[in-house]
């Protein structure tokens, strides 16, 4: 009896997993673009992913999931009423915490990917074109393989947070590992033992991140110098 | 767009605020001393007390607030002997477990910050400390503390705007905070725009107060670790 809803709340920790991948790789894409606007040249690109650093990380994760799941869309639905559309948008749970945590991450992983390129040594892209390297060729043999190294605490760090905040979803009504816990919880009237079960879930993918995170920095740190201490 | 209600229901948002700053301040100054009772002892030279405190932050840095919240608020319920006793008047109350758990979730955090501080200090510093005969307590109240803290500065920033961000979660447990005070609006009145994009602005208002209140305190108190300009 028990053991069958231990076997569902765990089940569902593979849609938190998948929610959580999901969303690290459009926190990756928007957090090198974004990184790549502050670098540019153009003042109206660094104006703007400033605004969208500032606003994303000023306000809470929950309220951002809010704003996302019920307020785009009643704005959206407004605006197609005014225009006289026969049209009505809706988010799903699962797209509107993936869009949020996307967007909330993209905004860390900006400032993370900016400080490690500036982490990268000038003189070593200005040597790449010197041996007739293209743009795209240059980013993809010097500045990404080191890129990886230098960000790596950070990236981390930011993984470990997005993993722990996917458990919000299940406010929006996805039926995630939390989302059973709950279920599970309320009927069986053990709710001590469901809510560790679920926080034991999140602490084993904290510990494992951190494992592989330590060796994947090992094998990008090979042929660095370190101070001698 | 009814902005009206918005603004029949400005007391409540004020109300709301008021909550959130409440939690936010009476969390962060329990905390605060914890943190820095922990941080010294976080690498003290008894093993146990080193590996207790270190599985301490790992377990509440490494599962969500949102469960540690519902363990306590609704998982103690489970237990018998906690619901005879003399401490469930308390612990039934929603506003004694939501700071319980925000006291526990960002004390864990403090102290991994505070430990890191003093793990960075110029040995130099603490050298001199002994050379001049300071008692333990002496050496921590004028040199270890000070200097930790002036450079935890900006780490305890964050942590603090983690703070402010993370009592939206007593919503969940019917605290009327500001996002508690939006999620009723939206109920009241079926709208889903405004009352959202309020308490959005209001915590990013808070939040940029917040930050400019740690730039006043990095440069009136950390200021000697800026390299010297011009």
């Amino acid at each position: 009896m028990l053991s069958d809803y231990i076997a569902t709340v765990l089940g569902a920790g593979w849609i938190s997993l998948q929610l959580a991948f999901l969303s690290l790789v459009l926190a990756v894409v928007l957090g090198l673009l974004g990184a790549l606007c502050k670098r540019s040249g153009s003042r109206t690109l660094r104006v703007l992913v400033e605004i969208y650093t500032t606003l994303v990380r000023g306000v809470p994760d929950l309220v951002l999931m809010l704003l996302v799941f019920y307020s785009l869309p009643a704005l959206l639905n407004q605006g197609f009423e005014a225009w006289g559309w026969e049209y009505s948008v809706e988010f799903s749970p699962f797209t509107a915490g993936c869009v949020t945590l996307g967007l909330i991450f993209g905004a860390y992983m900006t400032e993370t990917f900016r400080g490690a390129l500036q982490g990268i040594p000038h003189g070593q892209i200005e040597a790449a074109h010197a041996y007739g390297l293209g743009r795209i060729r240059t980013l993809r043999s010097i500045v990404l393989p080191q890129m990886i190294r230098l960000a790596l605490p950070g990236f981390t760090n930011n993984w470990l947070v997005l993993v722990k905040a996917t458990a919000l979803v299940s406010l929006l009504g996805l039926q995630d590992i939390m989302f059973r816990a709950r279920g599970a919880a309320e009927a069986t009237g053990k709710p001590f033992t469901f809510y560790l079960l679920a926080g034991s879930f999140y602490l084993a993918i904290t510990v494992v991140s951190l494992g592989a995170l330590v060796w994947v920095g090992r094998r990008y740190s090979m042929g660095v110098k370190e101070l001698s201490r | 767009m009814s902005w009206d209600v918005i603004a029949d229901n400005f007391g409540r948002f004020a109300q709301g605020a008021q909550l959130t700053l409440l939690l936010t301040i009476i969390a962060l100054v329990i905390a605060f001393v914890l943190s820095i009772a922990l941080a010294l002892l976080r690498d003290s030279p008894r093993w146990w007390l080193r590996h207790l405190i270190g599985a301490y932050t790992l377990v509440f840095r490494g599962t969500p607030l949102l469960i540690q919240l519902f363990l306590i608020y609704y998982g103690l319920a489970q237990f018998e002997m906690l619901r005879q006793s003399f401490v469930w008047p308390w612990l039934s109350s929603p506003l004694i477990c939501v700071l319980i758990a925000f006291v526990l979730n960002t004390t864990a955090y403090t102290t991994e910050i505070f430990a890191g501080g003093l793990r960075h200090l110029p040995a130099g510093e603490i050298e001199a400390a002994r050379a001049y005969g300071m008692s333990p307590w002496t050496q921590a109240r004028r040199i270890l503390l000070p200097a930790m803290l002036t450079r935890s500065l900006s780490l305890y920033g964050n942590e603090t705007i983690m703070m402010l961000h993370a009592t939206s979660l007593a919503s969940t447990v019917t605290l009327m905070e500001i996002t508690g005070v939006a999620r009723n609006i939206t109920l009241n009145y079926y709208i889903q725009f405004e009352p959202y994009v309020t308490a959005g602005a209001i915590y990013l208002l808070l939040t940029l107060a917040l930050v400019g209140a740690f730039r006043f305190a990095e440069w009136r108190w950390a200021g000697y670790l800026q390299p010297r300009r011009g």
